[in-house]
Parts: C-alpha cells; structure tokens; sequence
C-alpha cells in the first residue's frame, strides 16, 4: 500500500494525466475530474480490496461505480495508474476506435468498467443491485459509489436512496461530489437543492460530511470511518466538499471548466503547477 | 378451447424458474399480483424484490445485480415497463449489455378498461430498436410459460411482452419454445400471414374462414420479433408472393415494419399491415377494441383478400 508521499505523487501525476487527455482532444470534463482526483487516488490505491485482474462479477472484491461518467478522465487515469490497463491507453481517449469512450461503458470491453454512465442519476440504482447481489452471494464485499452534486436534481435518485434506506442496503458506501456548481453556473443559480445533509438523514441515510475532499488524509480517514459504519443496517453517504478544477489555480472557484478542454497555452501553465511525479503515458 | 391470460403463463413460469435456477431473482413496482409474480414470491422470499412505483429505479437495479451472476425478471405494465424507463434500458441494460429481463403485462389495447394512458403499442418498436435486446411476443399462456423459462438460459438483455385478458390456450404445452425460431402454424400457397402475440389465433381463425372461401392461408407465429427469423418467412413468402401481418401494436415500429424492411431489401413483396395506425386507444372491453380498431380476425381476412387482388 502506498505512503501520503507517494498518494500524494499519484494525484499529480493523475491531474496531469486528465489535463492531457482532454486537451489532446479539445473535449472531456476536466472540472470534476480535478476535483475528485484525491477520491479516486484514496479508493484505488488505499480503500477498496480489488483485483486489477479484472472479473466483471467481482465475487469477493469492493466494486466502484461512477454514477456521473462526465468526469471519466479521472476515472480512466486512476484505472490505468491502477494496473487496469496500460497507461499508454489514456492517449486514445475520446479518438476513434478507441475503449476510453467520453463517458465509460462496457461496451469496448475496457477492463475496470462495470457499467455504462453519463446519463445522470441512474449509478445509484445500479449500486444497490451490485450490493444486493453481494448480500445474496453471501459476499462481504462493499460497494462504492461516485455521484455529482447537480445530479441529484435527478428524481432517480431520490427512489433510489429511499429504497435503499427502506430495504437496509447497509455494504454501500456512496459519496456525492459536492463541488455546488452544475453546467449552467452554481447548484443554488440553476436548481437548488437546499440542505442536503438533512435531506439525506431524512431519507435514512447515515451522513458523514468531509469538509475537506480535496485533502487525501481527510479523504482516507471519512472513507475508512465509512467502512466502520457498514453493516449497521443503513445505507451510508459522504458528502465530500470539493473544489471543482482543484490543482489548477486558473480552473478553480468557477464552473466555466466543467466541459472545456485547455488550450495549449492554458496547458503548459496548469502541467506547470503539477510537475511529473511517475512519468506522464 | 380453455382461455387462459398470458400474464399467468409468465408467472408459472417464474415459479418454475424459482425453483430450478438459484441465479433467478425477480423484481416488481408494486403489480405483484397483477404480473401473477405472488408464487414466486412466496416461494423465494429472500430473491424477490419489491421495489414500490419507482420503475427506473427498478430498472437500475436489476442491471446493478448481473454484476454477480443473478438474473433479474423485472415485472410491471409494458407502459411502465418501456416507455417511462427507455433512458435506464438504453444505458443499463442494453448499452451496458446486462443480463437483464423485462417481462412487460398488459401490453396492447387488450388491457381494454383502463384505457389509452396504459395501452402500450408503442412498446415492440421502442424495443427493437436497441443494439443487444431480444424482443419476444408470445401467443398464449402455454408459450408465455415456455418463452419465460427459456430466456433465463439466453445470456443478454430480452424483453418479453405478454397481455391481461383470457385469450385461447392452444399450442402445445410441451412445446419447446426457441428464440429466433417461427412456428408454423398452417400450410397454404396463396398468402402468408404472419402474425405475433395475440393475433396468432386470430390468424388461425382467419385462415379458416380464407379456407371456406378457397384461399388458402401460410400461417406463421413470429414470437420473436428479434432477432426475425428471416429463413422461415422468406420461404413462405417464395411459395405465397403475397404477405399479411398481424399484431396489438402500432403499425409505426411493428412486426409489419420488420417483416417490409426485410422483404423489401431480399425479396419485394405485397404487404397489407393488420395493427394500429398512428393512433391512440380508449377504454371499453378488450375484444370490442380491437374490433373497432381493426385489429382482429376480420381485418386479417380483408387484408388477405386485398393483398392477393395485388400480386
């Protein structure tokens, strides 16, 4: 398991890698995937028990599922850096021909993936059939999963926590991204979505809130916390306070890059702010 | 002839599954009784999941438990079980290609009393046209059984589509249902018809009053609208020259706009489309519905005649 120093070096090297992939393409979702590199780098290389020799039905290992598949760069990179696949893939993000599709699928049989996102608010639903079956297969395994704050405007979702607080859906650990901003501007201009902590209590959840998600220690300590808490019967959320474009001082405290990619200038600025630590793909 | 509903062939069938196959578990939005899942419940309480009126959760989650080897039976209204969650099929199910089955009741004007905002006809095209899925329309409760039995040992999304009322329960009850496979039901040299679901008896009812005026009728059964089984209707069509098709459906995205894409691509043929045409339904009794709406064994027979005067 790796040191803080050398997490610390991944989520660089992962920033870096987003940064690249989207610029190499002029498209993708850098924001939130800045935003969550300490989450992913946490989950993938201290959290989760997983087998990097990929099993789709994951008998007996944590599965992750990204529910906003907006922020794939992140997710992609993390993967690789993993050992899912080969690093050098991460270049073919977004092209023809490509498994590193826009939004993850299963489709290009690309190893990690479990199921397609990007049409927002439906992850959490598929969490609770992974944790249900696990329950059935008598597998003490847990489940992870990633969500936006703007997808919670998505009724879905709220069907889905009500069930799974109804039904004691208690090995499923889901963290909402709370960036508070959305495509259009703040969740508060577009939709707001009120007091969440209470709203997620009131649905039966038990809610730990990390104030600082952008820091990898915090992130580690809630998410082990969260473990602890498994098994008690209910469903567990975090909702993790990001800073969306984190690392990237001209990306940050704005929504403008949720969906745009840097230019060539605006990427030889933000690689500097995050110089190589494991070598770029 | 005995008149049983095809819904109660689909939860025999479940029953049985419940207790063959461990993999099985089955999901319903608060229509447990209506989709006949109440053996199946009680049998297996511990893999029955009652999910409450939140179909595109249901959906989800039934994708979510492939991952793990089970295989999951959703259970609601065609509406419900298409229309209100084509967003998570697409993605969940189809796209992501899980081994998901939506078995779908009342679909069709035949659920009769409820009227157009639960009359699914729409349901067949919205299906097909998904990369991956299955799409299967079975005849009567004898094959509802069969199909829901055989589509646990198929690996891959299916959506199995059955109605509400008691309609004649004529084919074999040890008929082996395979996917993809037409059943034919009559021989004849002068028109094909080719019919789906409820209006297979239909057809047959047909066939004997075309036999009464010396026509004589091909009847096939395409339970499975996909994948078609082209062989089966083009050596019918060869032999005939001429096509009828049948079914509870829009004619928009049907079994007869299946059957022209494939006869006007390998073999351009007369078709006259027996089906809904770009219309809503209403309340009253199923039978008296599908009368008013053309749908019936009368308008097979009309159709026949029309389309044999167009050879």
């Amino acid at each position: 398991m790796l040191n803080i120093a050398e997490l610390k070096d991944t989520v660089v090297q992962v920033r870096r890698d987003i940064l690249r992939m989207v610029h190499a393409n002029s498209s993708g979702h850098p924001g939130g995937s800045l935003g969550c590199a300490e989450y992913f780098t946490a989950l993938y290389f201290n959290i989760m028990n997983h087998n990097t020799n990929f099993s789709m039905n994951a008998k007996n290992e944590d599965v992750f599922l990204l529910s906003n598949g907006h922020i794939s760069p992140v997710f992609y990179s993390v993967l690789a850096r993993s050992g899912y696949f080969n690093i050098e893939e991460l270049s073919t993000f977004r092209k023809i021909n490509s498994r590193l599709q826009g939004h993850p699928t299963t489709h290009e049989g690309l190893e990690g993936i479990r199921m397609a996102s990007g049409s927002l608010g439906q992850g959490l639903s598929n969490a609770i059939g992974v944790a249900l079956t696990k329950k059935l297969n008598n597998d003490n395994s847990l489940v992870y999963s990633l969500h936006g704050d703007g997808e919670l405007q998505e009724g879905q979702v709220w069907e889905a926590l009500m069930y799974a607080a109804g039904n004691n859906v208690d090995n499923i650990i889901s963290t909402i991204d709370y960036n508070q901003k959305q495509i259009d501007g703040s969740l508060d201009d577009v939709l707001p979505i009120g007091d969440l902590k209470a709203k997620l209590e009131s649905f039966g959840w038990l809610v730990l809130e990390e104030k600082e998600g952008n820091n990898i220690e915090a992130i580690i300590n809630t998410l082990q916390a969260a473990k602890k808490l498994s098994g008690s019967g209910k469903p567990i959320v975090i909702i993790m306070h990001t800073e969306m474009g984190n690392g990237v001082d001209f990306m940050m405290g704005t929504h403008k890059w949720h969906g745009s990619a840097p230019n060539d200038e605006q990427l030889s600025d933000a690689l500097s702010q995050n110089p190589v630590t494991l070598g770029d793909y | 002839m005995e008149l049983k509903d095809t819904r109660s062939g689909f939860g025999a069938g479940l029953t049985e599954l419940g207790r063959t196959n461990k993999e099985v578990v089955a999901l319903c939005a608060d229509l447990t009784g209506s989709l006949k899942m109440n053996d199946f419940q009680d049998e297996n309480p511990e893999r029955f999941f009652q999910i409450g009126i939140a179909e595109a959760n249901m959906i989800g989650i039934a994708a979510g438990m492939t991952i793990g080897g089970k295989i999951p039976f959703t259970g609601t209204f065609a509406n419900f079980s298409t229309a209100r969650v084509y967003d998570q099929i697409r993605q969940g199910v189809a796209y992501s290609n899980k081994n998901v089955k939506i078995c779908a009741s009342h679909a069709g004007l035949t659920l009769g009393e409820d009227g157009a905002t639960h009359q699914t006809l729409e349901d067949i095209g919205m299906m097909k046209m998904l990369p991956h899925m299955v799409v299967i329309n079975p005849c009567d409760y004898n094959q509802t059984k069969a199909a829901t039995i055989a589509i646990a040992d198929y690996v891959g999304p299916v959506y199995l589509r059955f109605g509400r009322p008691k309609v004649p329960n004529f084919t074999p009850a040890d008929q082996k249902f395979e996917i993809g496979k037409a059943l034919h039901l009559k021989k004849g040299d002068d028109v094909t018809i080719l019919a789906t679901g409820h209006l297979v008896w239909e057809s047959l009812e047909a066939e004997k009053t075309l036999n009464k005026e010396g026509i004589s009728a091909d009847v096939i059964n395409i339970h499975t609208i996909k994948p078609l089984d082209n062989d089966a209707i083009i050596e019918s069509v060869k032999r005939t020259k001429c096509v009828v098709t049948a079914e509870e459906h829009m004619l928009n995205g049907g079994l007869g706009d299946s059957i022209a894409q494939l006869l006007s691509r390998k073999l351009p043929t007369p078709i006259e489309m027996v089906g809904m045409n770009d219309m809503f339904g209403e309340s009253g009794p199923p039978m008296k519905l599908m009368e008013k709406y053309g749908i019936d064994r009368n308008a097979i027979v009309d159709s026949a005649k029309k389309v044999i005067a167009r050879k």
